[in-house]
């Protein structure tokens, strides 16, 4: 599924990224940790079309736009946290 | 022999660098108090802070600020900087002798990985974790020896916010650094395959982080409890709300008594003045041009203050990138971003802070958009406008058993404003050539404690910057209107008043004809081009055409009547319009002069504005005039 689709609170792993190289904003996701194999819980979301949304990664919290988070494939956790 | 890395004969220069929210800031301004010079990097609108900074030997460093960077892949202005600066590549700036790296200590994930970036540059380079108050509140343990093994650099411990936190750091800047290099591992860093690099740092991250540092929790409780408060979609919405209603009230009572001061101040100077020189040019060119544009200049700083006060506690608490996360949905369908919502709602006390708090916003695009409309929400230099105009054509009716028509003309000029800054910024955002898609990407940082030295250092510098960089453009600007009120001088027996023979009524005369389809008289034209100094001059501007005299306030009594004597209701709508849209603020121009670094941009947004403003009243006063009340 896509990380724009994470429901709030549930915990997933990064599967892969798309737009490698062409993308600046795919480029700066991962170099923001959005990277395969690391977890992410969606925390938050806004008060406006639920967009932005709040991620988790690492031990930074990040704000993205749901077109952004459409970049990173994830995979539920089998044990949630 | 690099000959940059030789123990030089010039003051050695340092630069700190890391990431976003590192506290980097706070601790530059620890290391050098207020030795800071604060300008621009040539060019471009990029901040550039140097200072000095004693070490306990007494040899004492230059040391720059470098803007904030998570990478040096640089996606922004400042980034760009920041890379430029690493490499040696920016003109006219030398290369730093020694990168200080700035991480948050309870932030390691994410700042650990800019740090195997710059190491890769092979530089002289020390690791500073900072915020290791916080890091111990959490109870993160960071073994700091094997860091700095594992890291092959020098490892200090930091707390800027504390007056003796930053010892170690200045007991190891006086240590010979030259050797603290890390050579590349097999080949140098290729800049144009950076991908290629991309997993590795991060997997080397995570082997230094189990390595190196246990941590209890990944997120801090206290942040996680003010979250689900203040990012609620009902309670965080109403605590925005409440937050900007006490700024709002800060600014409006707080500022008016001390701006009232500032202008009796002035108004008792250029009487004691008055009063000592003989009549003639120069005392006018002293009294109403000099001391009067000082004053105007002067007359912003409460409000700047004020609202630059709480802009930096918000900012350094933490709460600025939340404001901006609650509202980037409706601030993006309109052409802008979260980020622009704070220097907007400023811009309602004056557009001159609103247009320097969009430094906080990063991207120069949304930057710009919000500079351009900043100057359509309803400043507070308005008002005395509005109340004359009201006051002397709405009626103090009631409507509909309920509202006040005078208060709800006022309601509707604030809501065109707003409206047609929505407006704009969506058009500008349709026809801008740049299709490109620019990220939000922001970080919420962790809530911190706001630490007054930064806070002060920060208001002490937007005061500075705003009376040396835009202060001469206004006393500039002031002296010229003067010049054109004021001469010719009327010839000898001349029965109307003086500044109808002056320039500015010379221009207002031939103004007429174009102003015609407006509604507008030659005497209002003419009290238009002194007015260009500040929208509430117009009243005072009036009461010179109409020759009369007096302080304000007895002003707006005498020219009620007469104006509405001798104007019909369509020439007062259209004038309202007017002052919704023109762009009569000589200050504003000059701080976006200052806040852009371009004329261009200034020519943009005036030549908009006017055009907006003399549509608008043209079809105001021509509607107003088919509706029976011309």
């Amino acid at each position: 599924m896509l990380l724009s689709e994470l429901p709030r609170d549930v915990v997933a792993t990064i599967v892969s990224v798309d737009g490698l190289g062409a993308d600046p904003i795919a480029q700066r996701l991962r170099e923001l940790g959005f990277v395969v194999g690391e977890q992410v819980r969606c925390t938050a979301v806004a008060p406006f079309g639920a967009d932005p949304m709040l991620v988790q990664v690492g031990y930074t919290r990040f704000a993205l736009r749901r077109t952004e988070a459409q970049r990173v494939h994830v995979q539920l956790t089998e044990n949630r946290q | 022999m690099n000959p940059s890395s030789t123990q030089p004969s010039h003051t050695a220069q340092i630069a700190l660098i890391g990431n976003p929210n590192c506290g980097k800031t706070s601790l530059f301004n620890r290391l050098t108090g207020t030795r800071q010079k604060v300008a621009n990097y040539a060019g471009v609108t990029v901040e550039r802070k140097e200072g000095r900074l004693q070490l306990p030997s007494g040899r004492s460093l230059k040391i720059l600020d470098l803007p904030g960077a998570y990478s040096l892949q640089a996606t922004s202005p400042d980034e760009a900087i920041t890379r430029a600066v690493c490499l040696g590549e920016l003109a006219g700036e030398a290369r730093p002798d020694l990168l200080v790296c700035v991480v948050d200590a309870t932030n390691l994930r994410l700042h650990l990985r800019f740090v195997l970036e710059l190491r890769a540059l092979g530089r002289p380079m020390l690791l500073v974790l900072n915020m290791m108050d916080d890091a111990a509140r959490r109870g993160i343990q960071i073994d700091q020896d094997l860091l700095s093994k594992k890291i092959g650099l020098p490892v200090v411990t930091t707390i800027a916010t504390q007056a003796n936190g930053v010892q170690g750091l200045l007991q190891q800047l006086d240590l010979d650094w030259q050797n603290w290099i890390v050579a590349p591992e097999t080949s140098k860093t290729d800049q144009s395959q950076p991908d290629l690099h991309q997993p590795d740092l991060h997997q080397q991250v995570r082997e230094l982080l189990a390595e190196t540092v246990s941590m209890p929790a990944l997120t801090d409780q206290r942040d996680d409890r003010l979250d689900r408060i203040l990012l609620h979609p009902v309670w965080g919405l109403l605590c925005l709300a409440l937050i900007m209603f006490m700024i709002f009230q800060a600014v409006f009572a707080g500022a008016a008594p001390l701006m009232d001061g500032i202008e009796t101040l002035f108004a008792g100077i250029s009487d004691l003045v008055s009063a000592q020189m003989p009549d003639g040019v120069l005392k006018s060119l002293v009294v109403d041009g000099i001391i009067a544009g000082v004053g105007g200049v002067v007359v912003f700083l409460p409000q700047i203050l004020i609202l630059f006060l709480f802009i930096l506690l918000l900012e350094e608490s933490g709460y600025l990138p939340r404001a901006a996360f609650l509202l980037d949905r409706l601030m993006f369908k309109s052409g802008l971003s979260g980020r622009s919502f704070i220097p907007l709602l400023s811009s309602f006390a004056c557009a001159v802070p609103g247009v320097m708090a969009t430094r906080s916003i990063q991207d120069p695009r949304d930057r710009l958009a919000t500079i351009m409309v900043a100057p359509l929400m309803t400043c507070s230099a308005r008002l005395p406008v509005y109340a004359l105009l009201i006051g002397a054509f709405i009626p103090a009716q009631t409507v509909a058993g309920l509202f006040n028509l005078q208060g709800l003309v006022l309601f509707g000029l604030y809501v065109a404003g707003v409206a047609s800054a929505l407006a704009v910024s969506w058009l500008m955002k349709k026809i801008h050539r740049d299709r490109t898609e620019h990220a939000l990407l922001l970080e919420l940082p962790s809530y911190r404690v706001p630490s007054w030295r930064s806070v002060s250092l920060g208001l002490y510098e937007r005061a500075s910057i705003f009376l040396k960089r835009v202060g001469g453009i206004i006393l500039a600007l002031t002296i010229l209107l003067w010049f054109l009120a004021s001469f010719p001088a009327p010839p000898d027996g001349a029965t109307g008043a003086a500044i109808d023979y002056s320039f500015a009524g010379q221009l207002g005369h031939l103004m007429a004809p174009i102003f015609a389809p407006l509604g507008f008289s030659w005497q209002i034209c003419i009290a238009l081009i002194p007015a260009m100094a500040a929208r509430e001059v117009v009243v005072a501007a009036l009461g010179t055409v109409y020759a009369l005299s007096g302080n304000d306030d007895l002003l707006s009594q005498q020219l009620s009547p007469l104006i509405a004597d001798q104007w019909s209701l369509a020439t007062a709508l259209s004038l309202l319009v007017w002052f919704v849209f023109a762009p009569q603020c000589i200050a504003t121009l000059a701080t976006v002069r200052r806040e852009t670094g371009s004329w261009r941009q200034v020519s943009i947004m005036t030549a908009y504005l006017f055009g907006l403003a003399y549509l608008m009243a043209m079809l105001t006063y021509q509607a107003a005039v088919a509706l029976g009340w011309g």
